[in-house]
């Protein structure tokens, strides 16, 4: 297994774009001799009528960087709470290098958790905080004094150790409750929304401290978020979760260009959907006719389909392209007005409507690689917009 | 700020100086007047010594401690010290032993449960003290209730005489003042973050460790807070020594009573609850000093 995380985009590369082919020499999910360091097996677990997990099957693999992404309230915490001993599944069983611990009790799992709250004791200076693990575990004095050094270092908190945590930034407050997670040099560690309270820059700088900390250490990482940036831009592979089930367990750059379901597709990242009628069928290329647009084809290898049916079809906004002029193309294209421009700086998001005003607004993204302020398109301009075969994809619902 | 402002925080910050001077600090004064007077056939029944602030040179030539040295000179007065500063700790020790795990099932309760169990501790503030004292009379008295339930399970065979000695004052005062142990620990233990015991047992920590290493220190200003109310007032607690105890639990309290409505020794009476007003004054006074001190460490970084 080489090193992952050695090999990722640098902070300023473009968004959204894979780095999926660097990243593929470590994928241990796909060799079938891996040994998964944590298998969830069918686990379900219920607070009065709310099913917070819903027959949760998943395997992490040591080293592996992994990231649970769903929107709020959706059941990532009590999969990790599950995972970490403090709830117990209704059904089902939980795995730690092949032993079932569903009836292990939290204080004796070799797995640390780093608190959505971070739980630091207000009563003990940063160092104490920091040493409150390695003194259960009996450690020698002198051998704690030295792994505190270690992790304050580690974390970039040195001379913070006899501050208490309300002396500290939330920034620094979020340090020390890595560091106190790293201390027992656990096995796999669990961040529940790790860097939910802190602001955007920070944040932006934290996610790579973090990848960085995992690769050096080669800990399992398994992160909680409802951010899509933050999991696509830290993980090996993410799942996505609602309402309780995974819908999908993958590699990020594969969420995002093969989602396996609608949800999926308008959860990570941005999507024009419409339903579309299938015309023909001819080996993996599909023609079919949607409301509004006309004729469009696509490729599709995965989803069997066969001439009448209805299938919702996506396209992401940064694989349309826009001209003033008609493309060439016989299909994949239709005529709209631009009725809004939003200016992000590094992209350009534009709104086109098609089918006359009572029609409907789709949206397309431009990258802005130049510095030109005169752009070429304008409000209620008139262009044609256009797509590959590659582009649609179909959204199984 | 403007000046109207400034002055109406200067007079909101007077309100509690001028309430404390009101009715401490010149009540105090009076009392500790009476202390330095004689005992008189009079009404009041004593003649001051000091006269006002004109005559103060000659009051203080003619100081006159004689009540104030009694207090120290005749056993049955420091004795009676002693035994209130044993029973008022012995006290606070049990309500404590026996609130903590009160207050911490309390705060462990599911939360819709809490509002009544706090109105079940405070519940007996609605009878009267003195009947609730006067019931105790009746439990503990030989074949009262107490006994007549051991006696009529066959644990033991005659009555154990329990009334008219130390151990029922104890059972009295611990009864009287649990509540005030309880509700200061039970806001604390409420406040505590479940998080906090969640993240020790997941550092490996047993509950017994978490117990330790958390909940108990987080919880010490409830503690501290409890200790002070009930052993505060248990010190010159009167009424239950008096209903409930024998001729060897001579508590303070009861002696001050005793000077004040049957002696009729105001002097002496005041002298007894100035020196009273000392003993606690001074422990509580060196309390808050190291409570700032703590405080003051935690603020102040390297
Ligand atoms: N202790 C609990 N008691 C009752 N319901 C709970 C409890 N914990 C979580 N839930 C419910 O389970 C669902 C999932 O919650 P949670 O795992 O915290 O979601 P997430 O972390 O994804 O925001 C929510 O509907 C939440 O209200
Ligand atoms: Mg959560």
């Amino acid at each position: 297994m080489s090193e992952p995380n050695r090999a990722r985009p640098a902070p300023d590369a473009p968004r959204r774009v894979s780095p999926g082919s660097v990243r593929r020499a470590f994928q241990p999910w796909n060799e079938p001799q891996a040994r998964p360091i944590v298998e969830f097996r069918q686990v379900v677990k219920r607070f009065g009528a709310v099913t917070a997990v819903d027959h949760v099957s998943l395997a992490l693999y040591p080293r592996e960087f992994f990231a649970l992404l769903g929107a709020s309230g959706c059941g990532k915490t009590t999969l990790m709470r599950m995972l970490a001993g403090f709830e117990t599944p209704d059904a089902g069983e939980i795995l730690l290098d092949g032993v079932d611990i569903t009836a292990v009790p939290a204080h004796l799992r070799p797995v640390n958790m780093m608190f959505q709250s971070y739980a630091l004791f207000p009563h003990l200076s940063v160092a104490d905080n920091i040493a409150y693990g390695l003194k259960r575990e009996g450690l020698p004095r002198p051998e704690i004094a030295r792994r505190v050094e270690e992790m304050l270092a580690l974390v970039k908190l040195e001379g913070l150790g006899r501050r208490k945590p309300d002396q500290l930034s939330g920034g620094q407050r979020q340090r020390v409750a890595l560091a106190r997670s790293l201390a027992k040099r656990p096995k796999l560690l669990l961040l529940d929304e790790p860097m939910a309270a802190l602001d955007r820059k920070l944040r932006e700088a934290t996610q790579f401290e973090l990848m960085d900390l995992q690769s050096e250490l080669g800990t399992t990482f398994m992160v909680v978020t409802h951010d899509q940036d933050e999991a696509m831009t830290m993980a090996d592979r993410m799942a996505v979760m609602e309402r309780g089930r995974l819908l999908q367990i993958a590699p990020p750059d594969l969420i995002y260009e093969a989602p396996a379901n609608r949800y999926v597709a308008e959860f990570v990242g941005d999507i024009n959907v419409f339903e579309a009628r299938i015309r023909a069928v001819e080996g993996e290329l599909v023609s079919a006719d949607a409301p509004l647009i006309g004729a469009i084809a696509f490729d599709e290898e995965a989803v069997r389909l066969a001439a009448g049916e209805s299938v919702a079809i996506g396209l992401r906004p940064e694989k349309i392209m826009l001209s003033h002029e008609e493309p060439p193309q016989p299909v994949n294209k239709v005529r709209g007005e631009i009725w809004d421009i939003g200016y992000l700086g590094d992209m350009t998001m534009v709104q086109v409507m098609i089918g006359g005003d009572a029609g409907r607004l789709l949206k397309v993204s431009l990258t802005n690689s130049t510095r030109r302020i005169a752009r070429p398109f304008a409000w209620e301009d008139e262009v044609w917009l256009s797509w590959d075969v590659e582009a649609g994809l179909v959204l199984p619902p | 700020m403007s000046r109207s402002a400034g002055a109406a925080r200067r007079v909101l910050v007077a309100i509690p100086y001028l309430w404390l001077g009101l009715f401490f600090l010149l009540p105090f004064a009076i009392v500790l007047r009476m202390a330095l007077s004689d005992a008189a056939t009079a009404l009041p029944p004593y003649a001051p010594h000091f006269e006002g602030p004109g005559q103060l040179g000659a009051f203080l030539a003619a100081l006159d401690l004689e009540n104030l040295q009694l207090l120290f000179a005749d056993a049955l007065y420091w004795q009676s010290y002693l035994t209130s500063l044993r029973i008022a700790a012995l006290t606070t020790l049990s309500a404590l032993m026996i609130g903590y795990p009160l207050a911490y099932a309390m705060a462990a309760a599911p939360r819709r449960w809490q509002g009544l169990l706090v109105l079940l501790v405070i519940l007996p503030f609605w009878t009267s003290f003195l009947i609730r004292v006067y019931a105790w009379a009746g439990i503990l008295r030989p074949d009262g209730l107490l006994d007549a339930a051991l006696m009529g399970l066959g644990l033991t065979s005659e009555p154990l005489r329990l009334l008219n000695t130390e151990a029922a004052v104890l059972i009295g005062m611990v009864y009287s003042y649990l509540p005030f142990m309880v509700l200061p620990l039970y806001a604390t233990l409420q406040k505590l973050d479940p998080s906090l015991l969640e993240a020790a047992a997941d550092l490996g920590a047993t509950p017994a460790a978490a117990f330790r290493t958390v909940t108990l220190p987080l919880s010490l200003p409830g503690i501290l807070a409890g200790a002070a109310l009930v052993f505060i007032p248990a010190i010159g607690e009167f009424v239950i020594p008096d209903l409930l105890g024998g001729p060897e639990t001579g508590m303070i309290g009861k002696v001050l009573w005793t000077e004040f409505f049957s002696n009729r020794d105001w002097p002496l009476a005041s002298a007894v609850a100035i020196v009273l007003l000392l003993v606690l004054v001074l422990p509580l006074a060196l309390l808050q000093r190291w409570q700032m001190a703590r405080a003051g460490r935690a603020g102040d970084g390297p």
